[in-house]
This record gives structure tokens, sequence and C-alpha cells, in this order.
């Protein structure tokens, strides 16, 4: 009877959650960072003539780099609750969760400490970047 | 002591004789920053890490405490106190440099409260003369176990609380003074079955509002018996929900009840999404301003609600709700 009161007026109050401009925010921060990241590729690629790959390497060593440093620096967590999925979901997220991670364990020692659990929020990315690429390399190995 | 109705008891001569808080700068910030006995400009406290710095702050505390009170460490019969951090890490570290002693104890965030209440019934039960409880919480310690890191960028929603950093410690005493501890009530564990470990406000809404109708059904008596009914870290939607449940049981709470994650912080300017929480909370609040107006006499009878979301991360990854408490105790001005 209590727990029935207590889920009615829960029910009730239920916390609503912007998702609409959430949205938003994600795909106006997200979209810019690949609008970045789109004009160093130019950059290397265009003006300092070096080759495809050689730009795509430089250019993700540059965006994981300066996000790195806006960790460290205590400003890219203020900019990831601003933008939420705007800023995770490109490798900035990747970078960020390497670099927090590696930041929050420093007082642990290098091994144990920064070593240990650096991938621990990245490594969930990594997982599932290997397991879903054997399930297509597999899948075009055998259908091609 | 007298046990009383269901949950609860009330005690004989029990006082508080002195309490100390000691803040991290956010909360100095606060509308009741004036009221703390001392605040750190940073929050590493001029520790090496977080772990240290909060263990700093609960000795900064329990000195404060001691120097307020008039007493040594030679004349406190037990410590009794206890943190958010796995196996009450910085509690049982603080203790080593006092040789007194020593209980711990975990109820999360309504730890303040508990170890009052056990220190209360030792007192009452004759347990020597002074016995000292100790309450701490770190933004940064608790964000790392319950949580993600610092500075990961990851979007926190409205309902999320923001652990409250600071310390407490308060001397409760046989030997008479201004505050009188009187009464207390033990609250049971209530699952609202609920798993959002970013919305503890609302989990432990009905725990809190289960311990305050037990303490009313206890005693016989209304809210409005109490100048100030006090919550732990219920913060905005929290508090909206206690408030609520306790309008259904036709129980309305009026303007004499605020929650303590709600005072810390000026939730409007200050980013701290839904208001404070952690065990430092509610003893910044409850040590500072609530005992200063006792003192100052705005306030006569003072009911104290701690609230403690009973959170383990593994258990909610194994698809567990989160169980929530509640402890009650009330403080009285004395006419000595």
């Amino acid at each position: 009877m209590e727990k029935e009161i207590y889920k009615k007026v829960l029910n009730e109050k239920k916390i609503k959650r912007p998702i609409f401009l959430n949205a938003i925010k994600a795909f106006v921060v997200g979209g810019l960072i690949c609008l970045i990241a789109q004009t160093i590729l130019w950059l290397f690629k265009d003006l300092l003539h070096l080759e495809k790959t050689a730009s795509t390497s430089l250019m993700y060593i540059v965006i994981v780099g300066v996000t790195a440093i806006l960790t460290g620096l205590g400003i890219f967590d203020k900019i990831g609750q601003f933008s939420g999925a705007g800023t995770i979901i490109p490798i900035t997220g990747f970078s960020n969760s390497m670099a927090s991670s590696a930041l929050e364990s420093k007082s642990e020692g290098i091994i144990l400490g920064i070593m240990t659990n650096m991938f621990k929020l990245a490594g969930a990315v990594i997982v599932a970047g290997v397991v879903s690429a054997f399930i297509t390399g597999t899948i075009i190995y055998l259908f091609r | 002591m007298k046990y009383v109705g269901k949950n609860s008891a009330e005690f004989k001569n029990v006082y508080l004789r002195a309490a100390s808080t000691i803040s991290g700068p956010k909360e100095k910030k606060g509308p009741l920053g004036q009221y703390f006995d001392y605040s750190y400009s940073d929050n590493h406290c001029n520790a090496e890490n977080w772990e240290q710095a909060e263990i700093k702050m609960q000795q900064n505390a329990i000195d404060t405490a001691l120097v307020k009170s008039g007493l040594e460490i030679d004349n406190i019969n037990l410590i009794i106190g206890g943190d958010l951090n796995n196996q009450l890490a910085v509690t049982n570290y603080a203790m080593r440099d006092y040789h007194v002693p020593y209980l711990g104890v975990y109820g999360a965030c309504s730890t303040c409260v508990e170890s009052l209440i056990i220190a209360a019934s030792y007192i009452d039960a004759g347990f020597g003369e002074n016995i000292l409880t100790v309450t701490s919480s770190h933004n940064s310690t608790s964000e790392r176990q319950f949580r993600y890191p610092t500075e990961y960028g990851g979007q926190k929603p409205n309902s999320m609380t923001s652990t409250a950093t600071g310390a407490g410690s308060a001397i409760v005493s046989r030997s008479a003074s201004t505050i009188k501890i009187t009464k207390m009530t033990i609250g049971s564990v209530v699952d609202p079955e609920l798993s959002d470990t970013q919305d503890m406000g609302r989990t432990m809404a009905p725990a809190a509002a289960s311990t305050l109708r037990q303490h009313l059904e206890d005693f016989k008596i209304k809210p409005s018996e109490y100048d100030l009914i006090l919550t732990g870290d219920l913060s905005m939607y929290g508090a909206d929900v206690l408030k609520g449940i306790m309008a259904e049981f036709d129980c309305p709470l009026g303007n004499n009840y605020n929650d303590a994650g709600l005072m810390l912080y000026d939730t409007k300017s200050q980013k701290v999404f839904a208001g404070g929480s952690g065990c430092g909370c509610i003893t910044l609040v409850g040590f500072s301003y609530v005992i200063d107006a006792m003192r100052k006499g705005i306030y006569q009878k003072v009911l104290l609600i701690a609230t403690g979301a009973l959170m383990n991360p593994i258990m909610v990854a194994q698809n567990e709700t989160i169980p929530a408490i509640a402890h009650a105790i009330v403080f009285e001005r004395s006419n000595v």
C-alpha cells in the first residue's frame, strides 16, 4: 500500500529531459567538430600536399591531441555538458574518456593507476570495434 | 533511553556540546558560506590527492570541534564516524592520528545522523562523558568511485546532484549545554525500485517519507511540532517527491520543511544541477547554520532527517535497483 503511493507520486513527478534541445545541441556541436576536422584534412592534403593516409592520420592526431589538452585543462567536461553526444560520439569522446581516466588514476601510480585504468571507459569502444570488424570482415570474406 | 513506538527512542540527558564544519570552495561561495569554521580555497586542500584532501578535512573538523568544546582528545571516550569511500577509507586513515576507541559506520549520505544516533545512545547508556562523531564527503573522491572521472565529458542530466566537499564533527556529551539531543528514529530500508544512479534525490524521497511518518506516529506529533524539518540531500526533485508523498498521506509539509541540498548552494547561479548531496551536505548545513540559529533562539526544535541512497555500482550494473534509508534525530534548545 505504501509502495503504491510512492510509485504513484514518483510517476506523477517524473523529470522531463530536454531530448529535443539536447539533440539539436549535439547535432550542431558534432557537426562543427566534423567541419573543423575536414578543414584540417584539407589543409594537410591540399596546402601541404601530403598523402591521403598521412593527412588522415595527422588530422586524427590533431583532434585527439587538442581534446586531451582541453581535458587536462578542465575545459572539455564543460563543453561535453553542453553538447552531450555531440562531443562523445566523434573521436573527441574517445580521447576524452582516455585522458580523463588517466588523470583520475594518476595518484595510484603509472602501472597500477594510469596504465591499468586508461581504457576503463574507452575499452568498451575498442571491444565493440574489434568484434564488429571481425563480423563484417568474415561476412565480406565469405560472400565476395 | 526510553524506547518509543516502533522505531524511536527518547534520550534523557544528552547534549550537543560543540560542532564544527570544514568546507570546500564551492560550498563557501554558497548562501551559508559565512557559517563554516574554515573553508579551503581549493578542492585539493594542499594535499597530494583527493583522498588525502578528504582525510585532512576530517582531521581539521575533529581538531576544530575539540577547540570549540574546550576539550582535549583524551577527554573523548569514543569516536564514531564514516564517509562515502570504499571500506570507509578516509575515516579509517584519519583515525590513525587519534588514539581513541573508534567505530566506523556506513549509511551512505545518512551517516551524519546515524553516527549521532549511536553516539547519543552510548552517552545515554553511560559509555563515558564525551563522544565525538565525524563525517565527510569530497566531490572528487565520490565522483570517481560512484560515477565517472572528474574530467569526463559525458552530459549530466538535471536530476543529478553534486556531492558536497566538506567535513563536520560534533561532540555529544553528558554535560549540559544549549542544544539538547532529545529524540531519534531509526529508519528501515525502502526500495522504490528505481535504478537511475543520476537521480538519487527521487530514489531517497520514499525513505525520508517513511522515517518521517514513523517518527510522527511514534511520538504522536504533527510536522508543525518542529520549527525546522531538514532532510539531507533530496534536492530539487527529491524534496518535491517527499512533499507529494506526505500530502498523499494527509500529512502535508509546511514552510518549516527544507532540504540541506537546496540550502548549501545557490541552485540558480551555482552549477550543481538539482542541488547538493553526500555525507557532507547535511553535515555542513546542520552543524553550521542550523546550530547557529538554534543558539540564537531562531529555532527551538529541529528535526534532522539524513537520507542515504545505498547505491553500489556493481549491484546496479547487475540490474538491481537502489535501496535507500533515512534516519532522524531531534535537537532542542534547552534552558541551560
